[in-house]
């Protein structure tokens, strides 16, 4: 990854909150169908969050971020998958207990130490990714430890929650969220602070969801499992890259936020080489320049850029548009001149960490989203421009200008941000909570919360979990991967194929059908994972297909191994008759049974083959002879009993 | 203090012995390993009374709660003690002499709160200076003056709260208030609406009963918004009778200006809970405007001279019929004493035969029987039926389209002025504050019916 780092060197330290849906029937507090997803809506609510006081009587600063964000939120309902709970307007359920035995189960495969009684929590959001305004959160195993990479991963602890909205727009001051997934278990599994290089972190996150997926009781499939991973480099800060939904991404994620933190450290060096030394030294000054603008080239900066780009976002007042009037603001950086332009992610530039912040606490979401001394626009008469703001700002040579517009209160949000962001940059790394691309880069989301935003759920009593019900989820607890992975090596399974198996949840139906069938463990691991996976790739509905049927097959496979041969024609036939016993299907297709007489059709083929003369060689004959007949035979006569067939003939006529 | 009674708050038995032999106490900050070698560090919290005795309650460095059996605790350490200080801290409420005087009377319900994150306990907030902190837009439309007349749940006011309230709601008109705010639990504020709309009348100013849904210590309460409707009327609005303020839609969009008489609560959780039945509601309430409803009510003008008339006998109940019934329920009343019934009778008024003879029996011992209907909308319409015609010759009293709990809060507000039977009929069928109208407007009778394709398409192009 470029460019280079030392990751010992510059003291990497990498946690992950591994996210994994559990497999259960209902949601958490409700009683709504659980993954029941929609991409429509039949009813819609409009909320806002307004931060709560804290202890110290105070808000919590991500908190009143967000309210000075000042969101408008809409919920979009169906009824076919929320009910009142997830609007707010009932108060939650007692807590689904297939929730916590699923989630008791993971905590044993991970190892942990199962809580006495565990309590729900809330835990505050107020991007409005929950309509109540907080998540319920409950810890239920701690301490837990994993083999990997020849030491040990630690597992602080294991909570089990409710999953939020799925965003669907987020323009201007609104953000609009599906309420589908809203409310569906699952679990967190917070790691310690162990991983050191990006590669590790790939490696962890994909332990963990085998881990997870060994039990058969979790969710597989688009978002599933995503995991939040903490980044911090010696000297920095925690920095949370939230929602990174392959593991794949990780490590060009984590090699980025390293090297961004190395160069705000170097920023704050150099700031305080310039004497700002305090947050209170750095001073940010504006004004109005909105009529030196009005011919611009730049159109977005004039009124009527402004204007249809209101219009053609179709921006309501109230609603995504912020209030005042439109106005373009110049802020100087007052002895800042080449900060904008210092390095932070790779290709990016200290000027985005600005136009993050603005982007979402002012809601200034128009691209570029802001224009600076550092980047200016060279077009014919720009330069002018600029030179006017400097002067109308009574700018000195060294120091930096940032353009912003928008309307009014908008416009003053976002300067005081650039005021807020370097007096950040004087403390080091500010805690954030950055969203992820697949380029390996990030963007702001929201400063990073702390524990103050918890607390106990008053309507949810507590669940005991006795020790009894632990040694019943444990006894009947699938295998740990490691224990499986060795196992299927053994039977000279590839590791790749093992994997595969764990992560999508076919090991436990291969366990099955071997443990029940007397199958052989190698064929049944290169069926479940290489065979149907080529099936499923080819939209065949192999997941329709349920496990007595599956099991019909495979007795089948061992008291008439020739049908081993038309597997795909066979699982073909299951997904589209899903009901339909296997037997039937096969009786119904002539499977299974030769036909009579069928080793008749050789001689005359092979007689065909010699006066068409196609070719001499022998083995293109066989081949020949083969596709011919196999097409019909398959399933009913042994391939080697046919070619045995075809050689004696061919034999004869030479 | 010493190592009793509210170190150990909350922990009975088993946690308790543990506790006390452990050396640690409820707000010790502490580390506790169990016999898995886990570790927990955090705070004791106190317990709940109504949980079990095998438990001690830590709040953990990261925020979670968790419970570790007192069997399994091998170790503690004390790192420290502080206890939870459950203050408010107040910000001083700026007084601008331009704006209007609103008076906030406090019986319990919290309409602001703050938090306290440690052990999640919603610490009400109602000073002004800490309603300043809490909601500080108030400041922009009022000054606010605050008095706490007691603390009680909702379902616990009774008739001693009620004269109270009105005597306070009278002292404040004669201290010369523009308006009158006053927070209430939700569950009964119907019921304190219709009282106060007896026992104060001509009002010149508005008096405005106002609380929440979602309590005050969540980010998506309705209370903020709730209060600033409620305090914005009492400022600004027009109409000088007893109001509910409450939410109109669910939304957060604007609130409804409920007449106090009219005005139930109509679903256990949601927002916008509170309906007028059988009329339409005032106006709408939102943070820069009213928008007036109705044409027919009583305007704000200070010149009118208040009657405050507080009285109140607790003799009272409501029979709500069922099919059924038993006449010995009637008996009872009057054994121990009642002086005032409302019958919620089915349909336009109507109970069984059975029941016949025991209410005579009762109206001739001086009880006094009135009907309202359990169909909520409509009238009681006694004359209709034969079974309806038995029952006026009893003696019962038919209250139109009364609502039952406002004849309940009606009548015991009569039967403290006169036990006459024929006074109280007359009385009681004397709307004071529209508590009988002459007429239900079809737009009063409004339920909608989700499913049907008009109404999905309705609810699909409006904030629920
Ligand atoms: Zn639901």
């Amino acid at each position: 990854m470029e460019p280079r780092l030392d990751y010992a060197e510059a003291g990497l330290i990498v946690g992950l909150e591994v996210h994994q849906q559990l497999l259960t029937a209902h949601k958490m507090f409700c009683r709504c169908p659980a993954r029941r997803y929609t991409t429509t809506h039949d009813g819609e609510v409009l909320r806002h969050m307004r931060p709560t006081l804290s202890e110290l009587g105070e808000y919590d600063g991500t908190a009143l971020m967000e309210f000075k964000t000042k969101k408008n939120i809409i919920y979009l309902l169906n009824e076919s998958n929320v009910c009142t709970y997830e609007m707010d307007d009932t108060p939650p359920f007692l807590v689904n207990q297939e929730a916590v035995d699923i989630a008791i189960e993971q905590c044993l495969m991970l190892g942990c130490d199962i809580v006495d009684e565990v309590h729900i929590a809330r835990k505050q959001y107020l991007d409005g990714s929950i309509p109540t305004g907080f998540q319920r959160t409950a810890i239920v195993g701690v301490n837990g430890r994993l083999p990997f990479a020849g030491r040990t991963l630690s597992i602080i602890q294991v909570s089990v929650e409710e999953d939020s909205c799925r965003e669907v727009s987020d323009e201007g001051h609104l953000i609009v969220w599906r309420t589908d997934r809203l409310g569906m278990p699952l679990i967190e599994t917070v790691t310690g602070p162990d991983l050191h290089t990006p590669d590790e972190v790939a490696a962890a996150i994909l332990l963990i969801g085998r881990v997870c997926r060994s039990t058969g009781h979790v969710r597989v499939g688009i978002g599933a499992s995503r995991q939040d991973v903490n980044v911090s480099v010696r000297g920095g800060h925690r920095v949370e890259i939230k929602g990174v939904p392959k593991a794949g991404w990780a490590p060009g994620l984590v090699h980025g936020e390293a090297w961004r933190q190395l160069n705000l450290l170097k920023l704050r060096a150099e700031l305080h080489r310039r004497g700002f030394t305090e947050p209170g030294s750095i001073a940010v000054s504006h004004t109005d320049v909105t009529d030196l603008f009005v011919a611009s080239e730049q159109p977005f900066v004039r009124r009527e850029g402004w204007e249809r780009f209101v219009a053609e976002g179709k921006r309501r007042p109230g609603l995504e548009l912020g209030n005042g009037p439109f106005r373009v603001w110049a802020a100087r950086l007052h002895r800042l001149a080449g900060t904008l332009s210092w390095p932070t992610q790779p290709d990016h530039f200290f000027a985005s960490e600005l136009a993050g912040r603005i982007r979402v606490i002012a809601g200034l979401d128009q691209r570029p989203i802001l224009l600076h001394s550092e980047k200016w626009p060279d077009h014919r008469g720009a330069l002018a421009e600029l030179r006017k703001v400097r002067q109308r700002l009574g700018c000195e040579a060294d120091d930096a200008v940032v353009v912003v517009w928008g309307p009014e209160d908008d416009v003053n949000t976002a300067v005081n941000e650039v005021q807020l962001r370097y007096e950040d940059a004087v403390r080091g790394v500010p805690a954030e909570t950055r969203q992820p691309f697949p380029d390996g880069s990030t963007d702001f989301e929201r400063i990073l919360p702390g524990p103050d935003r918890m607390y106990p759920d008053t309507d949810s009593p507590p669940t005991r979990v006795t020790r009894d019900r632990v040694e019943r989820l444990l006894a009947g607890l699938a295998e740990p991967p490691w224990v499986r992975e060795a196992r299927y090596a053994a039977a000279g399974v590839p590791g790749a194929v093992s994997h595969y198996l764990i992560r999508r949840g076919g090991a436990n139906l291969v366990d099955r059908l071997v443990a029940e069938t007397g199958a052989d463990l190698r064929f049944t691991c290169f069926f479940v994972g290489e065979k149907l996976k080529y099936l499923r790739r080819c939209s065949v509905a192999v997941e329709t297909i349920s496990y007595e049927h599956w099991r019909e097959l495979f007795q089948l496979f061992t008291t008439n191994p020739v049908l081993a041969e038309a597997w795909a024609q066979i699982v073909r036939l299951m997904a589209a008759s899903p009901l339909a016993s296997v037997a039937s299907l096969l009786a119904e297709e002539g499977l299974g049974a030769a036909p009579p007489a069928w080793t008749e059709r050789i001689e005359p083929l092979v007689e065909a083959l010699g006066a068409g003369g196609y070719s001499t060689e022998h083995g293109a004959k066989v081949r020949l002879a083969m596709g011919g007949l196999m097409a019909e035979l398959r399933g009913r006569v042994p391939a080697g009993e046919v070619r045995a067939a075809i050689e004696a003939a061919l034999g004869g006529a030479r | 203090m010493s190592a009793t009674g509210d170190e150990l708050k909350g922990y009975r038995g088993r946690a308790r012995a543990r506790l006390a032999e452990l050396g640690v106490r409820v707000w010790s900050r502490v580390k506790l390993t169990n016999d898995a070698g886990s570790v927990f560090e955090g705070v004791i919290l106190p317990r709940s009374e109504t949980f079990d005795d095998l438990h001690i309650v830590i709040k953990m460095v990261n925020g979670y709660n968790v419970g570790v059996h007192v069997d399994r605790v091998t170790e503690v350490e004390e790192l420290g003690w502080k206890e939870a200080v459950y203050k408010i801290p107040e910000k001083e409420f700026p007084v601008r002499p331009n704006l209007p005087k609103v008076t906030l009377l406090g019986t319990g319900g919290t309409i602001a709160s703050r938090l306290d994150y440690r052990t999640g306990a919603v610490i009400p907030a109602f000073t002004p200076g800490e309603l300043y902190g809490a909601v500080p837009e108030l400041a922009d439309i009022c000054n606010l003056t605050t008095r706490k007349l007691f603390g009680v749940f909702s379902e616990n006011m009774a008739r001693d709260n009620y004269i109270a309230l009105a005597l306070a709601i009278g002292e404040e008109i004669a201290a010369g208030v523009d308006g009158i705010v006053i927070g209430h639990g939700t569950d009964t504020m119907g019921h304190t609406a219709a009282v106060l709309s007896f026992m104060v009348q001509d009002s010149p100013v508005p008096i405005v009963l106002v609380g929440s849904q979602r309590s005050s210590d969540r980010p998506s309460s309705d209370a903020a918004l709730n209060l600033i409707h409620a305090v914005r009327t009492a400022a600004y609005g027009d109409i000088a009778e007893v109001m509910i303020a409450m939410f109109g839609p669910t939304s957060d969009r604007y609130g409804l200006l409920h007449r106090g008489t009219r005005c139930r609560k109509m679903h256990s959780s949601y927002r916008s809970t509170f309906r007028t039945v059988g009329d339409i509601p005032l106006a709408t309430v939102s943070r820069d405007s009213f928008t007036y409803l109705s044409k027919d009510y009583r305007r704000r003008d200070k010149s009118r001279q208040v009657r405050v008339d507080p009285v109140y006998d607790e003799r009272t109940t409501i029979l709500y019929y069922y099919p059924g019934m038993h006449p010995d329920l009637v008996d009872a009343l009057v054994e121990k004493g009642y002086h005032g019934i409302v019958i919620a009778g089915t349909g336009l008024g109507h109970v069984n035969k059975p029941l016949y003879p025991a209410l005579k029996r009762a109206i001739e011992q001086g009880v006094h029987v009135v009907m309202a209907v359990q169909t909520l909308w409509g009238y009681a319409q006694m004359y209709v039926y034969d079974t309806g015609r038995d029952l006026l010759d009893i003696g019962i009293v038919p209250l139109d389209n009364m609502l039952p709990e406002t004849a309940l809060m009606k009548l015991s507000w009569v039967l403290a002025h006169t036990r006459d039977h024929a006074e109280v009929a007359r009385m009681m069928t004397t709307p004071i504050a529209h508590e009988i109208t002459p007429r239900e407007p079809h737009n009063g009778y409004l339920i909608m019916q989700g499913g049907l394709p008009e109404i999905e398409e309705w609810i699909k192009t409006h904030w629920k």
